[in-house]
């Protein structure tokens, strides 16, 4: 098994995350990167509201966030597969996200089985101790040759 | 026996209810989702765009796109639902729900089961409440491209439902 380093990792999440169009279209970004753990916000935005008349971010937003936090965080592994894909996120939300707030995703692989990948992530808005939403999830694991 | 209402009468009552409730989400038209209706029936519709690929290598569309649009039609379905109650039960049938933006449903959770790619293409959507209780309610979304018996991706969530004024 090969393993990376923070430098190439750092590499490999940009480039992971430039190369998604609608990462780009939530304007999401690369906050840290550390073992298995990524960091990542989404900037607060209008246009990304779900609840109009109290400008709570929607969501489906704040779960497009948290898959491609948890996709990272599965990229970055010492481990890392080839690729990757979500089979299955739950995400559950603890309280709205304030209005006018970034909110910052923070997930981390804790198993790398051979096929697959667990993932468990948080959202923060800044707030407070209790987290926005909480995300349990599995990644396909791709590995190069294995076919 | 009452005669009944012009069809125009009632197709432009739900319609515009339907386009009121659907306009007022700003992530909704940021997706691009569209809805269509038969009766009290509602699809889902997702027009392809460039902007909603998550893997630009296979082309896939992106999991929090996919995500997005199940959790959009399950919130659509269960406050349409709702304003179908408020706007065609004889009993309560209330002029001013259609003009209304009523207050949507808050996710309590959502699971999505990714069962494929989402290809490049249009992605169709319908939402099924299993449960409805005055406070909570329970509802699976199953979401397709070409083949209505082909899913690319279903979810189940559970929905707090906004208090009622009327009651």
């Amino acid at each position: 098994m090969s393993t990376i380093d923070d430098e190439r990792k750092r590499k490999i999440a940009a480039q992971f995350i430039a190369a998604l169009p609608y990462a780009r279209a939530l304007g999401l970004e690369l906050v840290s990167l550390a073992g298995q753990v990524c960091e990542m916000r989404m900037p607060y935005r209008e246009d990304l509201v779900g609840q109009p008349e109290t400008g709570v971010i929607a969501g489906g937003a704040v779960s497009a966030l948290m898959d491609t936090c948890c996709g990272t965080a599965v990229l970055i592994h010492p481990e890392p597969p080839s690729g990757t894909a979500t089979l299955d996120l739950r995400i559950d939300y603890m309280r709205p996200a304030t209005p006018g707030k970034d909110i910052v995703a923070r997930a981390e692989c804790y198993h790398m089985a051979h096929s697959v990948a667990f993932v468990r992530a948080t959202a923060h808005d800044g707030e407070g101790d209790t987290p926005v939403a909480s995300v349990a999830a599995t990644f396909t694991v791709e590995r190069r040759g294995a076919r | 026996m009452k005669r009944p209402e012009p069809v125009q009468v009632v197709k432009q009552r739900r319609d515009t209810a339907l386009r009121n409730l659907v306009a007022g989400v700003p992530y909704i038209q940021f997706m691009g989702i569209q809805f269509e209706r038969r009766g009290d029936e509602l699809t889902a519709v997702l027009p392809y765009r460039d902007q909603l690929i998550g893997n630009p290598m296979l082309p896939a569309l992106h999991g929090g796109a996919t995500a997005s649009f199940l959790e959009i039609s399950a919130v659509i379905e269960l406050s349409w639902q709702m304003l179908w109650e408020d706007m065609e039960s004889p009993e309560k049938r209330d002029p001013d729900a259609i003009a209304r933006v009523p207050r949507l449903p808050k996710t309590i959770d959502f699971t999505v089961d990714y069962l494929r790619a989402g290809l490049p293409r249009d992605a169709y959507a319908r939402a099924r409440v299993n449960r409805s209780g005055r406070r909570y309610a329970s509802v699976h979304v199953e979401g397709w491209q070409d083949n209505r018996s082909r899913l690319f991706a279903q979810a189940t969530g559970h929905f707090l439902m906004p208090t009622r004024d009327a009651d």
